[in-house]
């Protein structure tokens, strides 16, 4: 959660100056058409664009920053449930969010690269070159710590990790990942100057561990909802070894003063046992994310509003987008995908072998496809867009193809004996009679793109994936059908309807045969 | 007699199968010429050479005197009609979108293809109500006439059949027969018609050309080839036709 793998690091190489444009997508020139389908859907006005990424806490900060922004009279735009610390980074930079909550930790050891631990200050003279500030902070330090059950850690006098020291008969046991990272378990014992072996465990299995009395002592992380739950104490790091990871508002500098001023105040309000109470809220007693939100904006003494930003503008946003998506993919896609099938068919192998190359585009799971458009194409819509087109491409050219290459063998001799030219027969003969597979085709595209959009969500290109996303997170089935049940009738609708346009571009002949 | 068209020592070769080798044959200009024979000896291959469908792989074509052109080539085909067993009406098209597809495409005054197609339906005896109905609506029978209109549009130099009377019932092939012989007189087309039917070739056509395995057995006048067979294999397709006469109730 802190420090992002070497590969995701890599993913954002190219480093794309870009001016901020609002939430407007941003797009290649893949087809007029296409963007004129997005100029008709794009939405109007200029919200502030709020992002999250995908763990709870991180989505509680981010409902925070967005009712905070509302009850200022700020439209805000949740974008929530970024796969990642440098998608968010990387978001931000671009213009395609406002803001988001970060920690000091990750920003100075992930993307700032540093070794040293900058305070607040000093990052932002850091960050100034790109355009960002960090806000103050909320108070509490999300870090590792070391963490046993309140009782037996009173009865042994056990306040401090240097304390473990004098308790080797304690079994402790961390998660793997703990007890193989440098700011773990090596680290640490180094600087207490502990001697001693410790096991793994299974993180999501270690806090089970502790209630049962089977191990003593394991890592977590100090806002951890579940130090609530299971009552256990955190040991106070008091020879300083864990970063301090303070959470605090990221946001871009070309941000409004007022709406800068308005994020000012979360300075200094939320403790780490308020985290973990507002954490252990969302985990265990059934609150969502806003309403852990209201909660605390009531705390200091200002009124949110939980009603998700009025659930029917925000399923309606959310439909649009998805729409978008949908749309700027297909169009482009089919013209791609027909001319392609048009140019190859003639050539047997070379038709194998497009229809092979966009079946392995196919075959490469959607999230894996939209991760790989990061690097080239940064977060957002444009990613999405090409990924989606990408998938839409097989069926347009496969059934293009296939319906081509199968005309009947007497009407092609026919044609070909009768004078037509290559331009005739195709424009005569071969499309006219290839058009109702490859309007299915199209139709099979559409339903996989509406489909897969859904996934697009996690590289921040919202839609109806959006919800679906947070649902997951928070294990709120509710939420999930927001998006999913939408996503469904989009699919069913557009099914619909491109059969009927089907049955009305289709030759008569089918229909007068039918009759 | 002008040769309307000239097989020179052709032979045409699919992959490693040689369909005949060395086959040389003049076909008169004016009338109807048959070209009989079983299936499989080359009789569809013949006839798509002529308009360039095919080329030889040795040897030489030539068609209104010259070779078949390799530039061209569409202009060269729109002067020489096409129509083929089962009609190969295009489905998507109405009967006058098919019969007037080529006379659009050389950009004919609408009202000179309506007139044409007007007469072409009536020289076939279609009715003029079916020109809005599509391939799928019509009869078979129909559809070959069709077929054949839609080959002679552009009154073709020539017209190449290959076999469109044998997917018919044996009632409306006889009708067929009539009006074909009627249009091919009306139109006064050099027509090359490829058969398996002995008797149709000696019903419709002034001269015969007999291909066997190995290629051309005899070619002449109907009276002459059907007076004085040159060999058994001629002999033997000339009585198929007597047998059909035989049982034929009428």
């Amino acid at each position: 959660m802190k420090e992002p793998s070497a590969g995701e690091r890599e993913g954002l190489a190219p480093r794309k100056k870009k001016q901020r444009e609002g939430p407007a997508p941003r797009m290649k020139p893949i087809a007029l058409a296409a963007l004129c389908a997005s100029l008709a859907l794009g939405s109007a006005g200029e919200p502030l664009v709020v992002a999250s990424k995908d763990f709870n806490e991180s989505y509680i900060l981010g409902e925070i920053l967005a009712q905070l922004l509302e009850s200022d009279g700020f439209e805000v735009e949740r974008r929530f449930g970024l796969g990642g610390t440098l998608i968010c980074y990387e978001a931000l930079r671009t213009g395609e969010i406002d803001v988001y909550a970060e920690y000091t930790g990750t920003l100075s050891k992930a993307i700032l690269q540093r070794d040293d631990q900058p305070d607040i200050a000093a990052l932002n003279a850091l960050l100034a070159d790109e355009g960002l500030v960090l806000l103050p902070a909320f108070g509490f330090n999300n870090t590792y710590a070391l963490a046993m059950p309140r009782t037996p850690a009173r009865e042994r006098g056990i306040v401090n990790i240097s304390d473990l020291g004098r308790h080797p008969e304690l079994r402790i046991v961390v998660s793997h990942e703990f007890l193989e990272r440098e700011d773990g378990w090596p680290g640490l014992s180094r600087r207490y100057g502990f001697d001693r072996d410790i096991g793994g465990i299974e993180h999501g299995l270690a806090y089970q561990a502790l209630v049962d009395g089977t191990i003593d002592l394991t890592d977590a992380y100090s806002t951890d909802g579940e130090l609530v739950r299971y009552d256990l104490t955190v040991l106070a790091d008091d020879r300083d070894f864990f970063p301090r990871y303070l959470a605090a508002p990221l946001v871009r500098a070309d941000l409004p003063e007022r709406a800068k001023d308005r994020l000012r105040a979360v300075a200094d309000t939320l403790d780490d046992a308020g985290m973990q109470a507002l954490n252990a809220s969302v985990l265990f007693d059934d609150a969502d994310f806003a309403g852990a939100a209201v909660s605390y904006l009531e705390g200091i003494g200002i009124e949110g509003d939980d009603s998700g930003s009025g659930l029917w503008r925000q399923l309606g946003r959310n439909t649009l987008r998805h729409l978008e998506l949908t749309v700027m993919a297909l169009v482009p896609a089919t013209l791609v995908g027909i001319g392609l099938g048009i140019l190859v068919f003639r050539i047997a192998w070379l038709a194998r072998a497009v229809v092979y190359a966009t079946g392995l585009l196919q075959t490469i799971p959607s999230i894996a496809l939209l991760a790989f458009m990061i690097p080239l194409f940064g977060i957002g819509v444009t990613p999405a867009i090409v990924a989606l087109f990408l998938y839409s491409l097989l069926p347009i050219v496969r059934n293009t193809v296939t319906a081509l290459t199968t005309i009947d063998p007497v009407l092609q001799r026919v044609s070909l004996a009768m004078g037509l030219s290559r331009v005739e027969r195709l424009r005569h003969v071969f499309v006219p009679l290839a058009v109702p597979s490859i309007l299915a085709g199209i139709r099979t595209a559409a339903v996989i793109s509406i489909g897969t959009a859904t996934l697009a969500a996690f590289i921040g290109a919202g839609g109806l994936g959006d919800p679906i996303v947070t649902g997951l997170a928070l294990n709120d089935h509710g939420l999930i059908l927001q998006g999913a049940l939408p996503a469904a009738l989009l699919a069913i609708i557009t099914e619909f309807a491109l059969e009927g346009l089907e049955r009305l571009l289709s030759p008569r002949h089918l229909r007068a045969a039918s009759a | 007699m002008n040769a309307g068209v000239r097989f020179s020592r052709v032979g045409k070769r699919f992959g490693e199968h040689w369909v005949f080798r060395d086959l040389s044959l003049s076909l008169p200009g004016g009338g109807t010429t048959a070209i009989v024979g079983e299936s499989g000896c080359g009789k569809t291959t013949l006839l798509q050479l002529v308009n360039g469908v095919l080329r030889p792989t040795e040897g030489r074509v030539e068609v209104f005197g010259e070779d078949v052109p390799q530039d061209g080539i569409e202009t060269f085909r729109r002067r020489i009609g096409y129509a083929v067993q089962g009609a190969g009406l295009f489905p998507h098209m109405t009967v006058r979108q098919n019969v007037t597809l080529l006379a659009r495409l050389e950009r004919w005054e609408s009202v000179a293809i309506e007139a044409r197609f007007d007469e072409l339906l009536e020289e076939m005896g279609l009715d003029a109500g079916l020109a809005g109905q599509y391939p799928l609506q019509l009869s078979g029978g129909q559809q070959q006439r069709v077929g054949l209109c839609r080959a002679l549009m552009l009154r073709p130099q020539m017209l190449l059949l290959d076999e469109p009377f044998s997917a018919v019932d044996p009632i409306t092939r006889e009708s067929l027969y009539e009006q074909f012989l009627h249009a091919r007189e009306h139109e006064n087309v050099d027509t090359l018609l490829v058969t398996h039917d002995m008797s149709e070739a000696v019903r419709l056509a002034g001269h015969l050309v007999i291909l066997g395995p190995g290629g051309v057995r005899q070619s002449g006048a109907t009276e002459q080839v059907l007076a004085s067979p040159e060999d058994d294999y001629v002999a033997r397709l000339l009585a198929t036709r007597l047998d059909a006469t035989r049982s034929d109730p009428s």
